[in-house]
């Protein structure tokens, strides 16, 4: 297939938002919906063919002389050009993590769009209010996302980065007459804003000293140039310019890295991510699980060869990742609501990327000099891959879970085992793979980031170790809480079941990619450099953290697969560090005091005053003046207009007088 | 008896002298619009005089004149249309009882 059939995976979802936007409202709800998914099905059959052919195919320039897999540029016109030098380009460039990530885009938002089918509906299978709007969102989320991962330019990227952004706002803020979602939408959105703006000033800072926003020119060894060399050059050609002792590309990139970490939900930018489950759960597996908060990690990916070369920036990164993954992971630990706890575990996951990105740097930096290879890149967008699956499996679960019960708290669930035992499966299957047990797809990535980790340094490689025993306790303390503990107390007027067949097929599909996907070749396939790396199962690491899980997994069964005194009792314990866990260890109270006490009132309400009382003030006396003034003539006008005529003649006859006096004088 | 051009403006001037009293002494619209036409011929009759005797070789204060009566029968049409509509509406053309006008 020519890789040119890029475009129509970007332009159909744009044309399915335009058409059902604007048409949907003259059809039928169920009729949109099925429209939504029959073109979301061609998309991914178009993106599987694209992808696959840049894969595994040859002869469209996507291998260099040496065999390496490089970035084919399918088509880039400009865009805007306001000088010779600075135009701006919009086009569509494919290189091993965009071809991977328009799979992950197109399967995970297939599964979503045919389960959405199903899940917005009522149990009489009548469809929601908003239908229309829902699909129109989910194309252009669709839409944007794609567009986001071939860019070919840090400004077509950054311009798709928010429309992703506004995307996930219309989705969160989707019941837009509830509250709570309201401002959840919200904060997401000002949050990332926040974000995006520092990653605005990434991009200007990295552009203005390089002197390109391209990716062929900064980054990307076109027709088989070494990418590292194009990024030590691109960085050469800032001049080792500096900014209070750090070069400004490091600069530039920590910004960058901030505006990924916005959207990414790093620590301390995290708190949007558990608020925004306030939108329908099909929307939090598509958007919150699994493709939106990886476009930072994505980001950083895209610019890793920069990054390689800044170490300064590398370590910020690494840090954020680890201290993130470790702390999202406590915080999930202790959730009681199923959505709350499967965000922060998707914050953790992510970190796990970033941090696996960051540790690459190590073993895999400058090549030439330590001799070691990018695993830790290759680690990360594997594990973005497989966790993308299984991710979305467990939020579609989850949102089976919650439209059979009519609730998110673990609470009301206990022993739905009995009632739903497809999804139940589904769900271990889920648990399995995020937990890292072999041979399902969570053990293969998350072990080559272990390894990764380590050969960083042994304290790293520990401390994620750790972090993934965390990941297996609290996913199993999920499942166990949910599908076991104690017999279901049925309260509603039906028993919880099986979701109907268009919510059930995705759980089936994705479960079966979540068994199969840890077998993709990715280290032959996403290289940093496009080159095979050879990497091997490293059996110390996946025994040892295999061995973590298992222990993790057992303290789990044994904590909650059946009722038991044993978590109050911890609780009751510990109980000041599960508060405060419970409170995830009280960030939002933190932003709520910063922005609150802090700026709305220490900084804004004095500039208000300002602005009303001594601005505003002065106008508001010159019109008060006006007016007064022109109150106090205006009894001159009195109607009659023989008066008028008085006057005028007064007037006249004494002008002709002064004239003639002047005249004679 | 040969004419001067004091002896046209003299008699222009008093034309537009009993425009002026009937503008601002009469309380009927239609003797205000006649007052007005009165003023309007003592300056178009100026016109014509001025053109004749100081610069008799030029047309123009001519053709001004037949502009000015033009426009003149126009704003008179247009005049009384006001008043009737006035009238049909107040059931008066007293300009002093029509003071609606007003701040």
């Amino acid at each position: 297939m020519p890789l040119s059939y890029t475009i129509a995976v970007i332009a159909i979802p744009l044309f399915m938002f335009f058409f059902l936007g604007l048409a949907g409202v003259k059809m039928g709800r169920k009729l949109t919906g099925w429209l939504g998914v029959i073109g979301m099905l061609i998309t991914t059959i178009l993106a599987y063919g694209v992808a696959l052919t840049y894969f595994f195919g040859t002869g469209q320039g996507q291998l260099a002389a040496d065999g390496a897999r490089q970035a084919v540029v399918v088509f880039n016109p400009d865009w805007l050009s306001f000088t010779k030098e600075l135009v701006v380009r919009m086009g569509i460039m494919l290189d091993p993590i965009a071809a991977m990530m328009l799979i992950v885009i197109t399967t995970v938002s297939m599964m979503v769009h045919l389960y959405s089918i199903g899940y917005m509906s009522d149990h009489h299978g009548h469809a929601e209010k908003g239908y229309q709007r829902y699909y129109a969102f989910l194309a252009l989320f669709t839409f944007s996302m794609l567009g986001l991962v071939v860019a070919t330019n840090l400004f077509q990227i950054f311009i798709f980065f928010e429309m992703v952004g506004v995307s996930s706002y219309l989705l969160i803020g989707f019941y837009y007459q509830s509250p709570a979602a309201v401002h959840a939408s919200k904060k997401a959105f000002i949050v990332t804003r926040l974000a995006d703006l520092f990653f605005l000033l990434g991009i200007l800072i990295l552009s203005y000293y390089t002197g390109t926003f391209d990716f062929d020119k900064l980054v990307f060894g076109a027709n088989g140039a070494n990418s590292l060399e194009v990024a030590q050059s691109a960085i050469s050609t800032a001049g080792g310019a500096t900014f209070l002792g750090c070069s400004v590309t490091a600069w530039a990139l920590t910004f960058i890295f901030i505006g990924g970490a916005g959207k990414s939900a790093m620590y301390p930018l995290h708190i949007w991510l558990p608020d925004a489950m306030e939108g329908p759960t099909p929307v939090s597996a598509l958007i919150h699980a699994a493709t939106m908060v990886v476009a930072g990690v994505f980001l950083v990916a895209r610019l890793f060869p920069l990054y390689v070369i800044e170490q300064g920036a590398m370590e910020i990164i690494c840090v954020v990742g680890a201290f993130t993954a470790f702390y999202a992971a406590a915080i999930a630990c202790v959730q009681s609501d199923i959505k709350r706890a499967l965000a922060f575990s998707t914050i953790s996951q992510i970190a796990f990327m970033m941090t696996s990105l960051a540790v690459s740097s190590a073993d895999g930096g400058l090549i030439e000099i330590h001799g070691g290879h990018g695993l830790g890149y290759m680690a990360s967008m594997f594990h973005l891959f497989t966790h993308a699956m299984f991710k979305a499996l467990l939020f579609l679960c989850a949102g089976a879970i919650i439209h059979a019960v009519h609730s998110n708290e673990n609470s009301d669930m206990h022993g739905l085992h009995k009632f739903m035992p497809i999804t139940s499966f589904a769900f271990l299957i889920g648990c399995l793979a995020i937990a890292g047990i072999p041979p399902f797809a969570g053990f293969w990535s998350k072990d080559e980031i272990l390894v990764a980790c380590y050969s960083k340094g042994i304290g790293w490689g520990i401390w994620m170790s750790m972090v993934a025993g965390m990941t297996a306790f609290y996913m199993f303390r999920i499942y166990f809480l949910i599908f076991h503990w104690k017999k279901h107390e049925v309260h509603t007027e039906h028993a919880p079941a099986d979701q109907p067949w268009t919510m059930t097929l995705p759980l089936i599909i994705l479960g079966l990619i979540s068994i199969i996907a840890g077998f993709a070749p990715a280290a032959k396939l996403l290289g940093w450099d496009g080159k095979d790396l050879h990497t091997q199962l490293n059996w110390t690491v996946a025994g040892t953290s295999v061995l973590i899980a298992c222990v993790g997994i057992g303290l789990a069964f044994k904590m909650y697969y059946k009722e038991n005194e044993l978590p109050d009792k911890l609780q009751a314990r510990f109980s000041g560090l599960w508060e405060a866990a419970y409170r995830r260890f009280y960030m939002d109270e933190l932003y709520q005091f910063i922005t609150h006490k802090v700026i709305f009132q220490g900084i804004c309400k004095p500039i208000a005053m300002f602005d009303r009382g001594i601005i505003d003030g002065f106008f508001n006396l010159l019109a008060a003046a006006t007016g007064r003034a022109a109150y106090g003539i205006r009894r001159l006008q009195n109607g009659s207009i023989q008066s008028y005529v008085y006057v005028y003649l007064v007037g006249a006859l004494a002008l002709a007088l002064v004239t003639m006096v002047c005249v004679l004088i | 008896m040969n004419l001067t051009l004091l002896m046209y403006l003299v008699p222009s001037l008093i034309m537009f002298g009993c425009g002026v009293y009937g503008f601002l002494t009469r309380k009927n619209m239609i003797a205000i619009m006649i007052s007005l036409e009165l003023m309007l011929n003592s300056v178009d009759l100026n016109f014509v005089v001025f053109n004749r005797y100081l610069f008799p070789g030029q047309m123009d204060g001519m053709f001004f004149t037949l502009f000015a009566i033009a426009i003149a029968a126009a704003e008179t049409a247009v005049a009384l249309a006001i008043i009737i509509n006035v009238f049909r509406v107040a059931r008066k053309v007293d300009i002093n009882e029509l003071i609606k006008l007003k701040f």
